[in-house]
């Protein structure tokens, strides 16, 4: 769904009367659209009754807020360093050489995105990522090969 | 009519991420199909991750455990009736007597993996709030004496004495007052948090309650990074839960102390672990690090007396209300009492959360419960403590876990996360990545964090290229970063640097290396 304001400020709306409100705004409108349009902000700077530099500046702090669009399948890869001692690295390489998909980036068809992220609390079972929410361990390159291609995999969710 | 068979499956991340959701449809269809009453119970997980799905079935003589089970395994199993313990290749027994999990010493994690997390009942049945019952008997002053007698110290990572800060907090005078729970748990190869959340939740929202009758609190925040969406339906449920049955509200337990919860996501910015950066994400501002003083317990959220404790730390409350301050200080060595959880994790065999009285060695987890590397290599690193904790050769596998020997050490206990490597671990880019990591996740209020992990990168980058020479200027800029960071992300980042040069020179000596392979 495309950005819309009247959506957008019924969503800030809601959330508005919590203390400390900008977070639970910002994911609520990123859960909705996928991402936080820089219109937001003059929206949520009237809400909460803050400077439009004050939001503009949480906005762009957290790594968690997308400035555009993600794809339909969104990849939160960990690169920590348990992660890093199985082999993480090597993904991010496959990722690229193999399928020209880079990190932090939107495929050109948009069906991708890949992010890097530090640490999803399943360090036991590394390589980790968060496929559209789902947590999987243990990703090699025969599951990104899948969820690159589109295709499912046994050990996805479902 | 035969009663139902109680089957287990975690519904822990950990396990769901490796098919507990499939194995668990797969034995509800199969035993459909064949017309066996069972009931599956989704547990918190057992903590023995690599056997994940674990699953466990009820018998007169105990759990058993079966793993680790694929959807594929679910007809061989019921063929050879596991539902009354058969013999079965991924039999493991008693779960309770698996050495791994039978050599612990669980308190914090009593409950976890053996009960339903979301029912209050098998809470009660497991002596859940007997803890905060007693609180509320209590003065506040005996609540918090209580807890400085248990000896416990903050399991975030600094390792402060719980019982002085809630003391602090508790002769704040103020119309409001804050119990804020750490759940950014951001060190790699750290899980116990998660784990507990999603394992045993109505502990922690006990804790905090204990917390706000002790010093007088009547709301709380749990702060969780958004890293962890399981754990926050979770935590959701089980507050909504807690509410309807009154442990949370106007009234909580029958008693006249009110308290109610909030959880609230971070934003995946690694510095919103640090507690000052915390409550300016709570007040929804950029995460800038505050200077203290003032001190947090004095003036913190909306600048009211606050208690910032991580989840460990309140989760261990309700067992020191319950069983008594001395019954904790009597695990543990030196200054550091109690238990730890200890997370085993990275290239490691049989990773997953071990629950010890401090004391026990590195090499003790690694060799004994780990059993070696996941690939199979030599061991060559282990990094203790997150990201900003230091790496250790072999040679000082032997040092105790306890805060003041990892310091001798020039190492750090942090939140007991512990990452294995082999050997294909370069050390150079471990080093390189702490700067890295430290570049990026800096809020960038002081200079030498800001700037100094920017030029430690490009620096690493010389080294590695071969300009050895340049060592010197790391060494340099760790001083720098140690003696004039704000916080300790900045000051601690020298720590898994200057430990991977100290103890694996030969990775940070290039050229030599690169002309024997021509
Ligand atoms: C960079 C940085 C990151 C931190 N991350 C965490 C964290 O993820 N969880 C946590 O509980 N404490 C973290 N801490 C420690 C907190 O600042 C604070 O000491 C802790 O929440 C206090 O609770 P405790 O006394 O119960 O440990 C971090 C500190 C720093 C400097
Ligand atoms: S050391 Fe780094 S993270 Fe800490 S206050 Fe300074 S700039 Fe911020
Ligand atoms: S380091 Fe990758 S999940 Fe923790
Ligand atoms: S950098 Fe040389 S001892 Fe700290």
């Amino acid at each position: 769904m495309g950005w819309d304001d009247a959506v957008a400020s019924s969503i800030v709306n809601e959330y508005k009367h919590l203390s400390g409100a900008t977070l639970p705004i910002l994911h609520a409108l990123q859960e909705n659209f996928g991402y936080v349009d820089k219109r937001a902000v003059p929206l949520i700077a009237d809400a909460l009754n803050m400077s439009k530099s004050e939001i503009y500046g949480a906005i762009t702090f957290y790594h968690d807020f997308r400035h555009e669009p993600a794809g339909e399948t969104v990849v939160k890869l960990c690169r920590a360093e348990a992660c890093q001692s199985m082999g993480c690295e090597r993904l991010v390489a496959h990722l690229k050489d193999v399928h020209g998909v880079e990190m932090n980036a939107t495929t050109k068809d948009g069906r991708l995105t890949v992010e890097t992220v530090y640490c999803l609390g399943n360090c036991a079972l590394g390589p980790a990522a968060l496929i559209n929410g789902e947590l999987v361990g243990r990703v090699d390159e025969d599951l990104l090969d899948a969820v690159c291609k589109g295709q499912s995999h046994e050990r996805m969710a479902g | 009519m035969s009663t139902s068979i109680k089957i287990y499956v975690p519904r822990d991340a950990a396990a769901l991420s490796v098919g507990a959701n499939r194995v668990a449809s797969a034995i509800a269809n199969e035993a459909k199909n064949r017309g066996q009453a069972v009931e599956i119970i989704r547990n918190g997980s057992r903590g023995m991750l690599w056997l994940e799905p674990l699953v466990e079935v009820e018998t007169d003589k105990g759990r058993i455990a079966f793993g680790p089970v694929t959807p594929k395994d679910v007809s061989s199993l019921f063929d050879a009736n596991f539902l009354a313990g058969g013999a079965h290749p991924l039999n493991l027994g008693l779960t309770e007597e698996i050495p791994f999990f039978k050599n612990q010493e669980r308190l914090t994690f009593a409950r976890v993996g053996v009960i339903d997390p979301l029912s209050l009942d098998d809470y009660i049945a497991h002596g859940g709030f007997a803890g905060l019952k007693k609180a509320i008997e209590m003065t506040g002053a005996a609540i918090v004496q209580e807890v400085a007698d248990s000896g416990l110290r903050g399991r975030g990572g600094a390792g402060f004495p719980t019982g002085i800060k809630w003391k602090t907090v508790l002769g704040a005078e103020a119309d409001q007052k804050y119990i804020v729970c750490n759940a950014d748990e951001g060190d790699s190869g750290t899980f116990a948090d998660r784990m507990l959340m999603e394992g045993d939740p109505f502990t922690l929202i006990e804790g905090m309650a204990i917390a706000g009758v002790a010093v007088g609190a009547t709301k709380g925040f749990i702060y969780l990074r958004s890293e962890y969406p399981h754990a926050y339906q979770t935590l959701l449920e089980a507050i909504r839960t807690a509410r309807t049955a009154k442990w949370l509200g106007p009234a909580i337990g029958g008693s006249s102390y009110a308290f109610d919860l909030e959880v609230r996501l971070g934003a995946g910015a690694y510095i919103c672990g640090e507690e000052t950066s915390l409550l300016e994400s709570l007040e929804g501002k950029r995460a800038i690090v505050r200077a203290k003083p003032p001190l947090p317990a004095l003036k913190g959220l909306f600048g009211k007396p606050t208690i910032v404790n991580n989840v460990m730390s309140l989760a261990t409350i309700p067992w020191i209300l319950a069983n008594g301050a001395k019954a904790y200080a009597d695990f543990g060595m030196g200054r550091s009492r109690g238990t730890l959880p200890i997370q085993l994790a990275g290239n490691i065999k049989q990773g997953g959360l071990i629950e010890k009285a401090f004391g026990i060695t590195l090499r003790e987890i690694i060799e004994t419960y780990g059993g070696g590397t996941h690939s199979g290599r030599p061991f060559r690193a282990l990094q203790v403590g997150g990201p900003l904790g230091a790496y250790f050769p072999d040679t000082l596998l032997d040092t105790p876990m306890d805060y003041e020997a990892m310091a001798s050490k020039k190492g750090l206990l942090g939140h007991g996360g512990m990452v294995v490597f082999d050997d294909t671990v370069d050390l150079a880019q471990q080093a390189r990545f702490a700067f890295e990591f430290c570049a990026k996740e800096s809020c960038g209020k002081c200079t030498p964090c800001r700037i100094g992990a920017t030029r430690g990168v490009e620096t690493m980058d010389k080294v590695i290229a071969g300009d050895t020479a340049k060592l010197a200027l790391i060494d340099d800029l760790c001083h720098l970063m140690t003696d004039a960071s704000l916080c300790a992300m900045g000051g601690l980042t020298p720590v898994p640097v200057m430990s991977a040069i100290t103890h694996f020179p030969d990775d940070f000596n290039r050229a030599p290396k690169r002309m024997a392979a021509e």
